[in-house]
């Protein structure tokens, strides 16, 4: 049922078979065109001559993708040394994402188990509970968790007014703070996946388990956490996934220093730097990783299905 | 049974991560409404409640931008959520009334596409698009690509709601010599309705809420009010943008909580 709630499943039927060629054409035409077609003129820019200002000049060019990987000295004129500077970026941006996941995995997941075994009336109430900062303005939560962490900010007065702290934490512009920011986005992509695994979980595996005397916690880590291990990996991912290409949480709570690939490729079109096929050839690079990622995730999926 | 000391189920300290995690997702928004009835025009400093910045959000120098931006904000979110319903409604009859064709999974990953790129890729891709065929970046350019990324959120409550309806209802109503096309009109899209309307507020929302996208494909001096908001928090937070942020705020919530009450209402008949 997993994979039926998506595309069909139950109820499905011919009713409209006749139609459906006309049905889906608006689908097809919009996406086709504000979508498909992008990406694909994106991969085209990608390996064009850049103009200064912005642009781009109609002339074959591996220049983005030697830019990205190779560096050729103060001059260019130098053979190809592995360029550091943006898979660093890269680099960062994954281990960024990874450790705002790890974060919100450590709350989201007690909180996913805590909301499944309340009696099913209050469960709804609970989910709503957790969406709904989700659906206000990510700029908005982005510039609020600024405004509460900033070293003058509530936070820090309340700390240091009762007493904790003589001096106020300097939060903002450490990774930490991105960290923060980025759970703070994507926060209930990992509590619905793993609530909705825990709410099918059948606690007479754990009654088996407890009678032939495993620890509570041994039942959860044996027992529990591996029937409950796909809404685990999904929550990852879907957390994952957006926090490697944000732009907010890294522009606003990460400063200078934190530079993330959301920024690198945002610099390139809005920014001082200007160079367009940079920013496409940054950007198939952070979509070829993206979709690679989801793919291994289908895979698997699909395998634990079949 | 009885010898159980204590439940399985419950396991120590969970409750009380849970309700860190609420204090987390709910205390930087609360700061932020309670600062934006600060008399005070510093942000550090409270002064006592005031609704002066309200006031100048309305009435004040910048309110003429904040006013076109809203009024943009809103128009888009209106056109894009109404276009995006229309065609996630009509695509989710082909997909789950159309039988068994080949093209149907193609189509569902099709439609799920703009949540699968990351968004500063759609971003990029489109405003290349746009600059490719020549296409002046303005009002235009944002509601078209708004109606592309609104498409999957309407698509995915409509789809829910259309897997609860059996299709014998419209079986039922085709033996009684309705046509296909009043099976359609007069006993689907009815019972579709809630699903039609969580549909259309969630892709109201997410256009209306959309910074990255916005800010690629916006023609200089169109401001929408996430990128409004965004130039001033460049300059630094002031008292009024948490006011506007605090009604934006309001909204959002408004129009989530009616979702579910709709949806909830629903399930429970």
């Amino acid at each position: 049922m997993a994979g039926g709630a998506a595309t069909g499943g139950s109820s499905t039927s011919d009713t409209y078979a006749e139609a459906r060629t006309w049905l889906l054409l608006p689908a097809w035409v919009t996406l086709g065109i504000l979508v498909l077609a992008p990406v694909a003129i994106m991969l085209v820019y990608s390996f064009l001559t850049k103009e200064f200002r912005g642009g781009v000049i109609w002339e074959f060019s591996l220049g983005a993708y030697d830019q990205f990987f190779c560096s050729r000295g103060l001059f260019g004129d130098e053979p190809c040394s592995i360029e550091w500077t943006y898979i660093q970026i890269f680099w960062r941006s994954i281990w960024q994402a990874g450790a705002a996941t790890l974060l919100s995995l450590v709350i989201g997941f007690p909180t996913a188990y805590f909301i499944a075994t309340r009696p099913p009336r209050q469960r709804t109430l609970w989910v709503f509970l957790v969406t709904i900062p989700y659906w206000v303005n990510l700029l908005i939560r982005t510039v609020s968790m600024k405004f509460l962490l900033r070293d003058e900010g509530p936070l820090n007065d309340f700390l240091t007014g009762i007493g904790l702290l003589n001096e106020p934490l300097a939060i903002v512009n450490t990774n930490f703070a991105v960290q923060l920011g980025l759970f703070y986005s994507y926060l209930p992509f990992m509590v619905l996946p793993i609530y909705a695994a825990v709410e099918r979980y059948n606690f007479a595996l754990s009654e088996a388990a407890s009678d032939l005397y495993a620890p509570r916690w041994t039942v959860l880590r044996r027992i529990l956490l591996p029937s409950v291990k796909p809404g685990i990996v999904a929550g990852c991912i879907l957390v994952f996934v957006p926090s490697l290409g944000s732009f907010l949480a890294p522009d606003l709570l990460g400063g200078a220093r934190n530079f993330m690939i959301g920024s690198l490729i945002e610099e390139q079109f809005k920014g001082n730097a200007g160079n367009w096929p940079f920013g496409a050839a940054a950007s198939m690079i952070l979509l070829t990783m993206v979709l690679i990622i989801l793919l291994i995730f289908a895979r698997q999926q699909a395998k634990a299905e079949s | 049974m009885a010898s159980k000391k204590y439940d399985l189920r419950v396991y120590p300290g969970f409750r009380g991560i849970t309700l860190l995690c609420l204090v987390i997702l709910y205390a930087p928004l609360i700061v932020v409404m309670v600062y934006s009835f600060n008399a005070s025009p510093s942000i550090t400093n409270w002064e006592g409640l005031s609704l002066r910045w309200y006031a100048d959000v309305f009435t004040g120098p910048e309110s003429a931008k904040f006013k076109s931006a809203a009024r943009n904000s809103f128009v888009i979110a209106l056109i894009a959520a109404t276009v995006a319903t229309t065609i996630a409604t009509l695509s989710a009859t082909a997909i789950l009334r159309g039988g068994k064709f080949r093209l149907r999974m193609v189509s569902f990953g099709l439609i799920s596409l703009p949540l699968m790129v990351p968004e500063i890729v759609t971003a990029v891709a489109t405003l290349i698009f746009f600059n490719a065929i020549g296409f002046d970046r303005g009002l235009l350019t944002i509601l078209l690509a708004h109606i592309a990324f609104c498409i999957p959120f309407a698509y995915l409550p409509i789809s829910a709601r259309m897997q609860g309806i059996e299709s014998t209802y419209e079986q039922a109503a085709m033996d009684l010599y309705a046509t296909r096309r009043q099976a359609f009109t007069r006993v689907l899209l009815p019972l579709m309705a809630p699903g039609i309307v969580s549909g259309f507020i969630l892709a109201f929302i997410v256009s209306l809420d959309d910074f990255i996208i916005t800010n690629f494909v916006k023609g200089a001096g169109v401001e929408t009010l996430p990128t409004a908001i965004f130039g001033a928090v460049k300059q630094g937070i002031k008292p009024n943008i948490m006011a506007i942020s605090t009604m934006l705020l309001g909204v959002s919530v408004v129009m989530v909580t009616l979702s579910w009450l709709i949806s909830r209402k629903d399930r429970k008949t």
